[in-house]
């Protein structure tokens, strides 16, 4: 397999974007990116399954609207990373910034460190189409808000403190968030609520971490062997009774 | 707790007429008539829907409003004493539908426009060419030639219409699947475009996706790279004029399993587009999806920016245009919804006219009225208010409630209800079959054949024969009965003067 | 008065050799004059390419100025931004019918180098063209190109060519105006021709599209201070011509642009330019009855409007190229000629100096 090594230095994203399009177009599988340094769109829109290795720090909104590829970053990433993803899967070696997963609809975005403010903003599910987040350190503040479905994972594999921020779950209304730790109520948003792990939800986060902690190297005992907490919706109709007709 | 409230209207049956068919019975989904022996209406539940009258063979029924007096009172109406008995039961946020209904000056009828008399001559639309065509998009401040004077310049992606009025964007969800398809094939028939709202696209209208602007709103519903592609242009709502600053609602009671699918989200549940796009804090950020979408679509299609009319409209919609869009959709204060807080939508933002005029300004005081087209709606209600539009500045208009009107609805305003007894703004299975999507783009396309030749009679008595030549002409238009300062906003001239 | 926006009807009149021959005034005032009877001696007048060939490289400034207070100003504005080579009044003569004339007054004008650091030398000399006729009360720029003037007044047009003299006065290139406008414009800087460095535009009709052409024209930074339709004409054309850079024919394509089913079926090449012109040129469209006739240091260009609702006939005789109202004001001065023809609406007559002007 011939992989496509593109050196970005100093290139525009429209420039860089362009051949990548154009040789995905033209049948190639995997792209290796050096000398990356805020290009944004990364992936955006890419409909194929192919593999984009990232050397450096990528731009915003890497893998917006992205449908397949596989996005591999041997740095940290900024924000807006996967906004309306369909599938595919990102893979950060490192932290990344605000309002990542935004809307997002299938496909995974694995993340090793700390993700920053509004993580999987109004995420989504159907059916079968679950998009999964897994952060392996710590989250700001409006984590899950609006969240109409998916799976949320944090980790805080690195003790900082505090794990997560204010407002978790605000408007939630589907979709489940797992946090490895405690989560103290005041910092919940009124529309979610604690459960334990049940045994499916046990063997559900097992399967998403065995991958991820492949990726990482983290060791799949010692994070299956912390205690999580469930959230999900009270209500799929939390504004309900906020109306009047 | 048991309600106060009277009825609103008053439903009369002549039994003498009757001959107890039930089809009004059928016909009521807000089950406001029942059957007992006889026909016999349940007044606190009719909505003025117009359903059982216009079904009734007998022309038995009559509706009017409650012949209810109150003690007079002009500061304390009749609705304001009945809406806060509304929330003395409930504790609830008003909710209501369709446009700002309240006295405020409607600009549209205090501008005339102009006509030819003998020094130049009116143009017979009848006999001779009358062109509507517009093309909506960005364009270049000037073409360049090379020196065998053959076209250097390349233009950004263009979208034609035949004639400058398209069909506002309406959600699945907020109205029927049936709704969606009549207004995508009128659409394409007529040249124009329909617009899906931010509900996402059914398969059942991809065939018309030439024809059909997608939109991306905060609550992203729907949105792939192949729904960005599949169109004739995308478009980022940011407001909406019936609710400028808070976000889209599309009430529980509408989210069945197909809307649950489109937008992926829980039956049942509110569908709630944020007030913000959480990835839109600031515009540099509006810049930055304008150019993701740019990328996702290859620089193939024009990004629409759709704004509701604020104070500062004009400046915003100059920000809007140096972002990257190729379209700024001004939305004024009286535009409709689906669901709205009453409080937002009878009391925020300002009417298109001044809204237009402003932006219009602006943007030609910046020196970049050419790089975007404008659209302009929120309660465009005839060709009339077409022609001044265009002649303020607008390159096309949007009708939302007019093409709502000309499939049957009957601007009852009970659009969050989810009961629409004319199988437009509901996702009730049976009352969605009420609506033909076939007999109801005909209607559509007879109003905007209507309105286009309308239009061209107005362009012929103003003696010119291209819509170009309206677009953004103010000395078509005087003024009456205006203030001085509105007449400058507008940049019109009282009527009276001459050229 | 500076006011105007008076619709009007007239008639024009233009002639060209294209071998650059210089012919003196009598002549087209006698081809004006035969169109009599569609003015009705409230504005005449005259451009006139080749007069001042002791002086071509020089901007030759027609003055015109209500009184002397606003003469004083605008010699001193001049001193301001030019180096004046030569001063002088317009040479005049009594005539009957004509009355009341303000001060005319010529000057010669060359800019400074240091002045076009940020500026081509046009553009400067517009800037300078718009100033003086929107900040300076009572003054008005009746012309302002090189080797070229315009001559123009209240009165019938035979008799504004006699009260200048135009016998002593030789161009390649004349037109000619006979206004007929509907009320007392009072005003001699409303007469035609309207001019902008070289260009000169006669015209006949009126133009419904004004509204939108003028606030295009200002989006670019002209000044419309007139409200005529005429002083429109000329905008577009500097607009188009010098500073877009546009092909004349390609000009005249946006200014009177084919209808869209005509453009539908062009070969896909010419359609595509076609379509082009239209989307971004779209607010140069002019649109209501118009014939003109514009004037330029290369030549002339006759246009009417698309569905042709104003006259116009075309006639080539040798090197001359001859257009008018009507057939009989080019007969009544080349009784025999090669060819005449009616121009097809929305179809330009092109004159193109072809030689050395004498």
């Amino acid at each position: 397999m011939i992989i496509v090594r593109i050196d970005a230095k100093g290139m525009h994203y429209r420039q860089l974007n362009k051949i990548i399009r154009d040789a995905v177009a033209s049948g190639e599988k995997e792209f290796e990116l050096d000398n990356i340094g805020g290009q944004r769109y990364i992936g955006g829109g890419l409909n194929e399954s192919v593999k984009i290795t990232i050397n450096g720090t990528p731009g915003n909104d890497l893998g917006v609207f992205m449908n397949g590829p596989k996005i591999i970053v041997n740095a940290n990433a900024q924000d807006g990373i996967a906004n309306t993803m369909n599938a595919g899967e990102i893979i950060v070696h490192g932290n990344v910034g605000d309002i990542i997963g935004y809307g997002m609809r299938g496909g995974k975005l694995y993340i090793k460190g700390d993700a920053g403010y509004r993580v999987g903003i109004h995420m989504k599910e159907y059916k079968k189409q679950v998009p999964v987040i897994i952060a392996g350190g710590t989250a700001g503040d409006f984590f899950g808000e609006y969240m109409a479905g998916g799976i949320m994972i944090l980790l805080g594999m690195n003790g900082k403190s505090p794990l997560v921020g204010d407002y978790v779950g605000t408007g939630m209304h589907g979709g489940v968030i797992y946090i490895r730790g405690k989560v103290d109520p005041f910092n919940l948003g009124k529309e979610v609520s604690c459960l334990e792990l049940s045994e499916e939800d046990t063997k559900l986060i097992g399967g998403y971490l065995k991958e991820y902690c492949e990726y990482f190297g983290f060791d799949y005992d010692e994070v299956m062997g912390g205690k999580f907490t469930k959230l999900v919706p009270l209500s799929i109709r939390p504004y309900g009774n906020l109306y009047v007709y | 707790m048991e309600s106060q409230l009277p009825a609103e209207f008053a439903v009369n049956v002549d039994h003498e007429k009757c001959r107890r068919c039930k089809r009004c019975v059928i016909n009521c989904s807000f089950g406001a008539i029942e059957f007992k022996d006889k026909v016999t209406p349940n007044s606190r539940l009719c909505v003025a829907c117009h359903r059982c009258a216009t079904f009734c063979p007998e022309n038995a029924i009559t509706i009017t409003e409650n012949p209810l007096d109150y003690k007079y009172g002009y500061n304390w109406t009749p609705e304001i004493r009945k809406n806060i008995l509304k929330q003395a039961e409930s504790g609830g946020i008003i909710l209501t539908g369709m446009g700002n209904p309240k006295p405020y000056p409607i600009y549209w009828d205090h501008m005339l426009i102009d006509a030819c008399q003998v020094t130049n001559p009116s143009i017979d639309p009848l006999r001779e060419p009358m062109e509507l065509r517009t093309y909506l998009g960005a364009k270049p401040d000037s073409l360049e030639f090379d020196e065998n004077i053959s076209l250097a310049t390349e233009l950004a992606p263009q979208v034609k219409l035949d004639i400058p009025i398209v069909f506002a964007a309406m959600s699945y969800g907020a109205i029927s699947l049936n709704a969606h398809k009549a207004l995508a094939m009128a659409a394409t028939r007529m040249g124009t475009l329909m617009n899906t709202g931010e509900g996402g696209m059914h398969e059942d209208i991809a065939p018309y996706a030439d024809r059909i602007i997608v939109q991306v709103a905060s609550g992203r519903f729907g949105v792939t790279s192949k729904y960005l592609n599949r169109s004739a242009a995308v478009e980022i709502k940011i407001g909406q004029g019936a609710k400028p600053g808070i976000g889209g609602h599309l009430p529980g009671e509408k989210v069945g399993e197909d809307i649950s699918k489109t937008r992926m989200i829980p039956v049942g549940t509110d569908a709630l587009s944020p007030a913000p796009h959480h990835d839109i804090y600031s515009i540099e950020d509006l810049s930055q999806l304008i150019y993701a979408i740019k990328e996702a679509t290859d620089y193939k299609k024009p990004v629409s920016v759709k704004i509701a009319a604020v104070h500062n409209v004009a400046a915003i919609a100059s920000g809007i245009v140096r972002a990257g869009a190729d379209i700024v959709m001004l939305d004024g204060f009286r535009g409709g919804t689906g669901a709205a807080p009453m409080v937002i939508r009878d009391h925020v933002g300002i009417p298109i006219e001044l809204a237009l005029a402003a932006v219009d300004d602006r943007l030609r005081q910046e020196g970049i009225r050419n790089r975007a087209s404008i659209l302009v709606g929120g309660s465009i209600r005839q060709s009339a208010d077409v022609v001044k539009a265009i002649a303020l500045g607008a390159d096309a208009c949007v009708i939302g409630t007019a093409s709502l009107i000309a499939m049957g609805c009957r601007v009852c305003q009970k659009c969050y209800t989810g009961n629409c007894a004319w199988g437009i703004a509901t996702q009730k299975p049976e009352l969605v079959r009420r609506l033909n999507p076939e007999v109801a783009a005909d209607r559509l396309c007879n109003l905007l054949i209507a309105w286009g030749h309308e239009i061209q009679e107005v362009l012929g008595s103003l003696g010119i024969n291209a819509i170009e030549s309206l677009r953004g002409s103010r000395e078509r238009l005087r003024g009456v009965g205006l203030p001085q300062e509105t007449l400058d906003i507008l940049g019109i001239k009282h009527a009276g003067i001459g050229q | 008065m500076k006011c105007d926006g008076i619709p009007s009807g007239c008639a024009i009149s233009g002639m060209m050799s294209e071998q650059g021959r210089r012919i003196d005034g009598r002549i087209i005032i006698k081809s004006i004059a035969c169109m009599h009877d569609r003015s009705n001696g409230l504005g005449g007048g005259f451009a006139a390419y080749g007069i001042y060939p002791k002086r071509k490289d020089m901007y030759a400034f027609h003055m015109m100025y209500d009184n002397m207070e606003a003469k004083e100003a605008t010699e001193e504005f001049f001193k301001d931004y030019f180096n004046v080579d030569k001063d002088e009044p317009v040479p005049t003569q009594r005539q009957n019918g004509i009355s009341n004339p303000p001060i005319l007054w010529r000057y010669f004008l060359e800019v400074p180098e240091n002045k076009l650091e940020f500026l081509s030398e046009r553009d400067y000399v517009t800037n300078t063209v718009m100033k003086i006729n929107s900040e300076i009360e009572g003054a008005f720029v009746a012309s302002s190109g090189k080797n070229m003037g315009a001559f123009k007044g209240v009165g019938y047009p035979e008799d504004i060519g006699k009260f200048y003299k135009l016998e002593d006065y030789s161009a390649y290139i004349w037109t000619a105006h006979g206004r007929f406008p509907t009320n007392t414009p009072g005003w001699w800087g409303g007469a035609h021709p309207f001019t902008l460095l070289d260009w000169s535009v006669v015209h006949n009709g009126e133009i419904s599209s004004y509204g939108i052409n003028k606030r295009y024209l200002e989006m670019f930074g002209y000044k419309l201070e007139l409200r005529t339709d005429t002083e429109v004409i000329a905008y577009l054309i500097d607009l188009l011509v010098r500073r877009h850079k546009l092909p004349i024919d390609k000009a005249v394509m946006s200014l009177a642009s084919p209808f869209w089913k005509d453009i539908d079926r062009m070969e896909p090449e010419q359609k595509k330019t076609a379509t082009m012109l239209r989307q971004v040129y779209g607010s140069t469209l002019l649109n209501g009855p118009f014939s003109i006739i514009v004037g330029h240091s290369n030549g002339m260009i006759g246009l009417n409007d698309r569905i042709k609702l104003r006259p116009m006939t075309a006639a080539r005789k040798d090197d001359m190229l001859y257009m008018a109202s009507e057939e009989s004001a080019i007969r009544e001065i080349a009784p025999d000629l090669d060819e005449v023809w009616s121009p097809r609406a929305g179809t330009a007559v092109i004159g193109t100096l072809k030689a050395e002007v004498e």
